[in-house]
């Protein structure tokens, strides 16, 4: 076995301090005073404040309208990134499923014609979206903040690739035994692909958490707000002599990146073995 | 338990391939037959249009006097048994067997007794309520075989189920099937490879190539009569010795080598022989015999096997390991143990001698030249 010596562990030390630096800075940061911190910028020290700063950042009412609060800010994201997780899961299980067991014409054309949207960033289809919600009166909802956003061709690339791996004979057995399309889908196919599913919860509730030029365009009323968009709203106050609330900028970033901490610690067992491993 | 009748059945796949050409076979009630082949000769598409996996291109397969050509698989009263035992990975073994009854709408009590009973037939009542991965291959291939008996079908169909045992697994598991089909006396059908697996499991085998029939027969009659040259060298180990020989007289001719036949001969000047290794013996001295130049030798245990040349043609012969082996022998065989066979086609000849010929020869003399 190797043997591990001083040299590996100054590269892994490395390796945290340049990933774990940063968000220290922002925790300590946050817990001081925002006057304090436009006079001697970043902090690594704690400062004292932070179950003020924390506090106000969750239950104070801001915002334009001065209705908004962190805590409606973080269901907020958490409805989309759970919406989003959640829908892209469903949708992109099921086109795998008819792209993988059903046959018929142009499967194939099909399945390459999801799979180069894959290439497409959002951006490029974003306003003709907007315009299909907008005719639909769907802005300011949340299902025109999530429907739009659902197919995904990431998830029905991996799931197709994942049903591929599944053994023929699971099918036929089933098929003796008794199981239509639907039961085996749902008997077999979904317990099956549970290490999948965790894998892809994980990538997109974080990429749904993360979303900031979608929600921007479709939701104008402030009660639709997420956190990510609420990080930018604070330092849009440059009115006079206002110091923007620092502090509480950073607060926020802290709360945005903890729930996306949180499910990758727990789907993570899964979610590597999901990864890795096909259950035979 | 029902007759399983396949009438002139083929299969061509998309782009002409025909896998399967004009099948027939008639099976039985409570019948285990064995279909045994080379892979690609179609065996396991058979076994597959019969399952409902595969549909059938042309003819009719009847269970129970049932056309079930297009009944879905689950409704033709079957249970198949994989190769790669394809269990639900995700159900517990009891689960697994249970999944079928409860899709047909099975009472739960009843469930639970033909799971019981199966479980204690194959002895794995300890694993119920294990998953397949905790199991090893032999247990797998034993709940695969439960999930075949609880559903009580009319017909098993076991597609290679033995080929991902190893060698001592698969003569023990072998008996078992055969011992479990003779209890509950449904019919079976069995797919393999293997021609031990198919003369020791079969009531009558089939003998598949190349998509066709070659023979159908029970074990020991296709051993002793095979029907072609196909079939005599695919069944039995070590597969039987086929020589190029032309006739001239009553003599046989392997290139400098003849062999008198002693009898009118009724066939055509070419002619290939087959021998079983089995039958050569050492020649007594005097006696005329067949010189064999050895190349090299199997040692089995309880025979040896010699493998050698006759005039520059591979023989193999079976013999007892007390025989000294010494570099050229001399073999003989008696006369009534050969096998004919047509040079063009391969078939049997069924009559070799003139009819009027019954004086038995009792033992025929291959000479060396």
């Amino acid at each position: 076995m190797h043997r591990t010596k001083l040299f590996d562990h100054v590269i892994l030390m490395m390796g945290v301090f340049f990933m774990v630096g940063p968000l220290l800075v922002a925790l300590m940061t946050s817990s001081h005073e925002a006057a304090e911190i436009h006079r001697n910028g970043l902090q690594i020290l704690p400062g004292g404040h932070f179950i003020d700063t924390y506090t106000t950042v969750l239950t104070k009412q801001g915002g334009f309208t001065g209705k908004i609060t962190g805590l409606r800010m973080m269901m907020n994201s958490l409805i989309l990134g759970v919406g989003f997780a959640a829908g892209k899961i469903i949708l992109s299980m099921l086109a795998a499923y008819a792209l993988v067991y059903f046959r018929f014409r142009f499967a194939t054309i099909t399945f390459w014609m999801i799979f180069t949207t894959l290439l497409l960033p959002l951006e490029v289809r974003i306003l003709p979206s907007y315009e299909v919600m907008n005719t639909l009166h769907l802005t300011n909802t949340y299902t025109g903040l999530i429907v739009p956003l659902l197919a995904s061709a990431t998830g029905t690339f991996y799931f197709r690739q994942f049903f591929k791996s599944i053994p023929d004979e699971l099918l036929e057995a089933a098929r003796i035994d008794g199981a239509g399309p639907f039961k085996f889908f749902i008997d077999v196919i979904v317990p099956l692909s549970k290490t999948m599913i965790a894998a892809i919860f994980i990538i997109m509730f974080v990429y749904g958490w993360n979303q900031y030029l979608w929600p921007t365009l479709m939701t104008t009323d402030e009660s639709f707000f997420t956190l990510v968009r609420g990080i930018k709203q604070i330092l849009l106050v440059w009115v006079g002599s206002n110091i923007p609330d620092y502090n509480e900028a950073f607060a926020l970033a802290i709360l945005a990146m903890l729930p996306p901490v949180m499910i990758v610690m727990i789907f993570q067992r899964w979610f590597i073995k999901g990864l890795t491993e096909s259950d035979k | 338990m029902a007759a399983i009748n396949i009438t002139n059945v083929s299969k061509i796949y998309a782009g002409g391939v025909e896998a399967v050409k004009s099948v027939s076979i008639d099976i039985a009630d409570g019948e285990f037959i064995v279909l045994v082949g080379p892979s690609g000769c179609g065996k396991s598409t058979l076994l597959r249009m019969v399952a409902g996996l595969e549909a059938i291109s042309k003819g009719t397969v009847e269970i129970g006097d049932r056309v079930i050509n297009d009944i879905e698989p689950a409704e033709r009263d079957i249970a198949m048994v994989f190769q790669n035992y394809a269990l639900y990975p995700h159900m517990t073994v009891y689960n697994n067997l249970a999944y079928g009854l409860k899709n047909r709408g099975t009472p739960k009590a009843e469930i639970d007794a033909r799971v019981a009973e199966a479980a204690r037939m194959l002895e794995i009542e300890q694993y119920l309520t294990r998953k397949p991965r905790a199991l090893s291959g032999g247990q797998r291939q034993r709940v695969a075989m439960g999930r075949a008996i609880v559903r009580k079908p009319a017909a098993f169909l076991f597609d290679e189920p033995l080929s991902n045992l190893d060698a001592k697994l698969r003569v023990s598991m072998r008996g078992e099937i055969k011992q479990l089909q003779k209890r509950l006396g449904t019919t079976s059908l069995y797919v393999t490879h293997d021609q031990l697996e198919a003369m020791t499991l079969a009531d009558r085998l089939v003998v598949l190539n190349g998509g066709q029939i070659e023979q159908i027969g029970r074990p020991l009659d296709v051993y002793h009569t095979p029907a072609s040259t196909f079939v005599a060298s695919f069944i039995g180990s070590p597969a039987m010795n086929l020589l190029r020989g032309t006739r001239e007289g009553n003599q046989l001719h392997f290139g400098s080598q003849v062999l008198d036949l002693g009898r009118p001969a009724a066939f055509p000047g070419q002619i290939t022989v087959g021998i079983r290794a089995e039958d050569l013996r050492i020649a007594t001295t005097g006696e005329q015999a067949l010189t064999m130049k050895v190349d090299y030798i199997e040692e089995l245990g309880a025979q040896r096997l010699v493998h050698g040349t006759v005039d520059g043609k591979k023989l193999t012969a079976s013999l007892s390991p007390e025989i000294e082996i010494a570099e050229t022998l001399a073999l003989s065989i008696a006369p009534e143990r050969l096998h004919f066979f047509d040079a063009d086609t391969g078939k049997r000849l069924a009559q070799p001698f003139a009819p009027s010929e019954s004086r038995r020869v009792e033992r025929l003399e291959i000479a060396g030249v």
